[in-house]
């Protein structure tokens, strides 16, 4: 299904075409791998709402990008549960494995590393989200292992076309 | 010994299915509503129950029912509260991923007794699992007619849509997350008009959480003196608590309200890992102040907390054990608040950066006289004078630690170093 007709489709659901807008943005978002100026125009146009309201919404919740993202986003969560059993030593090894600091994403575009506010997965902390999936219970040889099988996901990552590979969990 | 009721499907296969649920007894209470009992009759029968709004504040359920107004020219909605963002809670995910009928049979009770026919599900965006199988629920009722047009055979319409939240904590509070719903950035709304009478839309809006959804069912199959004759008298019934932190069986149990919090966490979770001590817990998610463990004999309902000092909130209940500084449990905790704020007034966005900047300070070795009593004045500031709950959550939460470890913050400036590093 296009995105136009995805996003037409959610809208239905709303008596006011502005409520459509994060639905849409989700939407959007998933079939872009972020949201640019030009893809956050064309949702209000499809909406046909103000496109201030897109923006707004784009920049206000942590879960829409902006800018690219990694075909991998590691989303690491230090809250306190996390934090108490020892997510930062996780985020010192990421940060080491990968060659990258906190918000960045690596050369090849694989990944991304973020920390995030609480995932709401405390009873299996330290936990990270990649994708649509979340991985809990995680220590330094789980790390390992999640990211030894997300790049054979993508055998030839430094000439593959990336935007064909889907996301584990897609 | 307690019989799970609300978790009695979760650890089952395929509890999330149309036809587990069922075989279970699923709907009964759908069935029993429709065809026993008017809409006024479900409100009273959760009036008796003396069910407490299970998102934090504990407002009387039933109560917040009947304030919707009985004839309206608007269309009234049912909004169910599952953005779940408060750290150390994880309750409302592990119901919706594996058993969301439990939600969707809830709702339509609920819908019915206040006369909604359209109801949405704010729910954050990161639970993909619990959207999925929420969404598949929805379909499998309305397949099986208990959603959708004449349900059951009655005149009683109604159906349930998903809406992603995408993260913002603050969509939690119910005037925020009907901002949101309605396509805006998320902030909370002066009040009144309370969401009774002017929520979504303008519309008469009843907002709960999935917890409180989720024992109604349980309410009209089994009856309120059932639910009353669970945990103590002012707050009665079963309840899901999130254990996490540094204990040796971090989970979600399920048991009476009121069960003391030294049993809930040395006895049900199996207490600090092998050595250690319990230093202190936080009974209800990051907004609720800290209890040391002296403080352990607590009954974990509303009101034996707040008498404590603190609150039941979310029923987060994250431990801490003898190897930690509270001094970083504290600043990690402002942290997440000044992320979160939504930035619509001063003393929250303003605030809680200028805590953070203090905390952070004393937390690196850095402290400077003065700090001490900078964090008391910024608290004084703070609490009571922010526009939502959000700040004072943040505010008593500091107020706890410093008044509980002092020495511990203290020790930071004096001896230029943490303690514990």
């Amino acid at each position: 299904m296009a995105m136009r007709e995805k996003i037409e489709q959610a809208a239905a659901r709303y008596p006011d075409q502005r409520s459509a807008i994060m639905p849409a943005l989700l939407i959007a978002q998933r079939e872009h791998g972020h949201l640019p100026g030009p893809v956050l125009e064309e949702v209000a146009d499809i909406l046909g709402v103000e496109r201030i309201w897109v923006y707004e919404l784009a920049t206000f919740y942590t879960l829409f990008h902006t800018e690219p993202v990694g075909k991998f986003h590691l989303q690491l969560c230090d809250n306190v549960s996390c934090m108490l059993r020892r997510s930062e030593d996780l985020l010192t090894h990421l940060e080491n494995v990968l060659g990258i600091k906190k918000g960045g994403t690596t050369g090849d575009g694989l990944f991304t590393l973020s920390t995030v506010e609480c995932l709401g997965a405390c009873e299996m902390a330290p936990v990270m989200q990649v994708g649509d999936d979340y991985h809990g219970n995680l220590d330094i040889e789980r790390i390992d292992a999640l990211l030894a099988r997300l790049r054979a996901m993508v055998p030839h990552a430094a000439g593959a076309d990336l935007a064909a590979v889907e996301p584990p969990g897609e | 010994m307690y019989e799970p009721v609300l978790l009695k499907n979760v650890n089952v296969q395929d509890g999330h299915l149309l036809s587990t649920y069922e075989a279970g007894g699923g709907y009964r209470g759908l069935h029993k509503a429709l065809k026993e009992h008017t809409p006024d009759e479900i409100i009273d029968l959760v009036k008796r129950s003396n069910l407490r709004g299970r998102g934090g504040a504990g407002f009387p359920t039933g109560m917040k029912w009947s304030f919707v107004p009985k004839r309206a020219d608007k269309p009234k909605y049912l909004c169910c509260n599952a953005d779940e963002g408060e750290p150390g809670t994880f309750k409302d995910r592990i119901v919706m991923e594996r058993d969301p009928h439990q939600l969707v049979e809830g709702m339509a009770i609920s819908a019915y007794a206040i006369g909604a026919e359209v109801a949405y599900v704010y729910i954050r965006g990161e639970y993909v699992l619990a959207i999925r199988r929420l969404e598949q629920a929805i379909a499998e009722a309305k397949a099986k007619g208990y959603l959708g047009t004449g349900i059951l055979g009655s005149d009683f319409n109604f159906v349930v849509h998903v809406h992603c939240g995408a993260g913002a904590y603050i969509c939690g509070e119910e005037t925020a997350m009907l901002d949101s719903l309605e396509g805006k950035r998320a902030q909370p709304r002066l009040k009144p008009p309370f969401p009774a009478v002017a929520g979504l839309y303008a519309s008469p809006t009843v907002i709960n959480n999935v917890e409180t959804l989720v024992c109604v069912p349980h309410i009209v199959a089994r009856g309120p003196d059932w639910f009353r004759g669970i945990g103590p008298e002012k707050s009665p019934g079963p309840k899901l608590y999130c254990v996490s932190g540094q204990v040796r069986m971090p989970g979600l149990y399920e048991l009476p309200m009121g069960i003391p919090l030294r049993e809930l966490v040395e006895d049900h979770a199996g207490g600090p890992p092998a050595g250690r001590k319990i230093k202190a817990v936080i009974p209800g998610g990051v907004s609720a102040p800290v209890i040391p463990e002296p403080g352990l004999d607590v009954g974990m309902d509303f009101d034996s907390l707040a008498a404590a000092g603190t609150m039941l909130g979310s029923a987060g209940v994250i431990v801490v054990d003898d190897t930690t500084c509270m001094v970083k449990v504290a600043t990690r905790i402002i942290e997440f608040f000044h992320h979160e704020s939504c930035g619509k007034c001063t003393p929250c966005r303003e605030g809680l950066n200028w805590v953070v900047k203090v905390l952070r300070r004393i937390e690196a070795g850095e402290g400077a006289p003065g700090d001490m009593e900078q964090l008391d004045m910024l608290c004084k500031g703070i609490f009571g004078n922010t526009f939502c709950a959000l700040g004072d959550g943040a505010a008593m939460g500091l107020r706890a630690s410093l008044a509980h470890f002092r020495e511990e913050f203290v020790a930071h400036i004096e001896e230029r170093k943490c303690p514990f590093h």
